[in-house]
């Protein structure tokens, strides 16, 4: 996540300090992203340096300083937020690596395994869901998190209903050794 | 005490060869308040749980209570007369009344209950307003779209002074601003001492409930703890949530 845009976006309604931003930062995503604000400053530097905010006393302790956005920020703001961000999938995401490895440990069910994580997963969502029920009225930003958070975590819950469906379709074969002369075989057959 | 319970419940279709044992040993019960979601995959039994809860099927074995009644010592009558005091239902294939309109089906049985007309039609019309349907009340199911037939079927099973709800599905046809205002209206039906169990194949509905069930071939294999305070997501440790740079 880019808090450097985020502050840009925020610096795009009116000059600001620091400390506002931070607080802002934190009331736009619903008080669910926390961020220190040395964090805030750090990056209010870079951001300077960069030439995409200004700082009316340039050079003193940001801290004090009431920080403007400029044209080219503006700019960066503007392709940042038509930019597609980074869907690639992790290289190995940890819960297919689990369903994958239970699949070769002797005595584990795959099944309960995949229960396991399919309840974990329900309990948060349920989690989420509470937080939504009690303040999705009153704040918008927060509502759009939430709802973001509860995708993403039936994405997984999904995917976990197709692994067991797939599973059960497919009768696992036991030994390591005998799964490439029954992929070669499918292939043949498909010809 | 528990509002619904099912105690050791089993259910087979068919013999011989034929056979199937659609539930096997279901212990289920849910309070006053309760809301339970029921998950589980296709055919694991979760539509003939909610039959055999609102007494529609008897089962093979086993015993089934509503509010401290067993069901297998009532009669024919008694039932019936149960099942559309106490039970609101929404089943796959909404049961709507062909030869009347959305606020009608949803008043009819609350003036079965007794209640005034313009009274009914004022909670109807209220009922249908808070899922969004207040411009269609007065159109006949087939003037209206699948989704909007669901609600109109939801909306008529929650009002009145229904104290179980069972729904098999109920956002089925639903986007999912739709299926939220389904499940608040659940929920607040709950609120008010309604028991609810509510059968989905959505994780994102299901946790809607205080409680998610998951059944596998007519067992109850796996059911969620009750959730630790909301606030605990939203400290800075959990990991995946913390911004960096
Ligand atoms: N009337 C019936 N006669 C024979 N078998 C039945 C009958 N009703 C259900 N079954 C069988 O009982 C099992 C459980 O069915 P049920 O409808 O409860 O599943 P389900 O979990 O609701 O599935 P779905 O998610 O597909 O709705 C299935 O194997 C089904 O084929
Ligand atoms: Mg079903």
């Amino acid at each position: 996540m880019s808090v450097k845009h985020a502050i840009l976006a925020l610096l795009s309604t009116g000059p600001k300090y620091g400390l506002q931003l931070k607080q802002e930062f934190e009331s736009t995503t619903g008080d669910v992203w926390p961020l220190n604000v040395g964090q805030v400053y750090t990056t209010l530097q870079r951001l300077e340096r960069d030439g995409l905010v200004e700082s009316d006393d340039p050079g003193s302790d940001s801290a004090h300083n009431s920080f403007v956005i400029t044209t080219s920020g503006q700019e960066e703001l503007s392709r940042w937020l038509n930019t597609p961000p980074d869907l690639v999938a992790p290289p190995r995401d940890e819960l297919v690596m689990k369903v994958l490895c239970a699949l070769k440990v002797p005595g584990i069910d795959v099944n309960d395994i995949i229960q396991t994580h399919r309840r974990h997963l329900v309990e948060l969502m349920q989690q989420w869901t509470r937080l939504k029920e009690d303040e999705a009225d009153f704040d918008i930003g927060f509502a759009l998190v939430v709802d973001a958070e509860l995708f993403r975590l039936d994405s997984v819950a999904r995917w976990l209903d197709a692994a067991e469906a797939r599973l059960h379709r497919t009768p696992i074969k036991p030994q390591a050794g005998d799964r490439a002369p029954v992929l070669r075989r499918r292939l043949v057959r498909r010809k | 005490m528990s509002f619904v319970e099912l105690r050791n419940v089993y259910k087979s279709y068919g013999d011989g060869a034929a056979k199937v044992d659609a539930l096997r040993g279901i212990e289920l019960s849910v309070e006053p308040g309760g809301f339970v979601a029921v998950m589980g995959p296709s055919g694991s039994g979760k539509s003939t749980l909610l039959m055999i809860a609102g007494s529609l099927e008897e089962p093979t074995e086993g015993d089934v209570r509503i509010d401290g009644l067993r069901l297998s010592g009532l009669s024919r009558n008694q039932k019936a007369r149960l099942r559309r005091r106490t039970i609101g239902y929404v089943f796959q294939d909404f049961n709507l009344l062909a030869g009347l309109t959305a606020v009608e089906n949803v008043c009819l049985p609350l003036e079965l209950d007794g209640i005034a007309a313009r009274k009914a039609r004022a909670i109807g019309m209220a009922a249908l307003e808070e899922l969004g349907l207040a411009d269609r009340s007065n159109r006949y199911p087939d003037q209206l779209s699948g989704g909007e037939r669901q609600r109109v079927a939801i909306a008529r099973a929650v009002v009145g002074e229904r104290r179980l709800l069972l729904a098999d599905e109920p956002s089925g046809a639903l986007d999912s601003v739709n299926g939220e205002a389904v499940m608040r209206m659940i929920l607040s039906a709950c609120k008010t001492g309604v028991a609810a169990v509510v059968v989905t194949h959505d994780a994102h509905l299901a946790s809607w409930a205080d409680r998610v069930v998951f059944l596998r071939d007519g067992r109850v294999v796996d059911q969620t703890n009750p959730p630790p305070s909301p606030e605990s997501i939203l400290q800075p440790s959990t990991g995946p949530n913390e911004p960096s740079l």
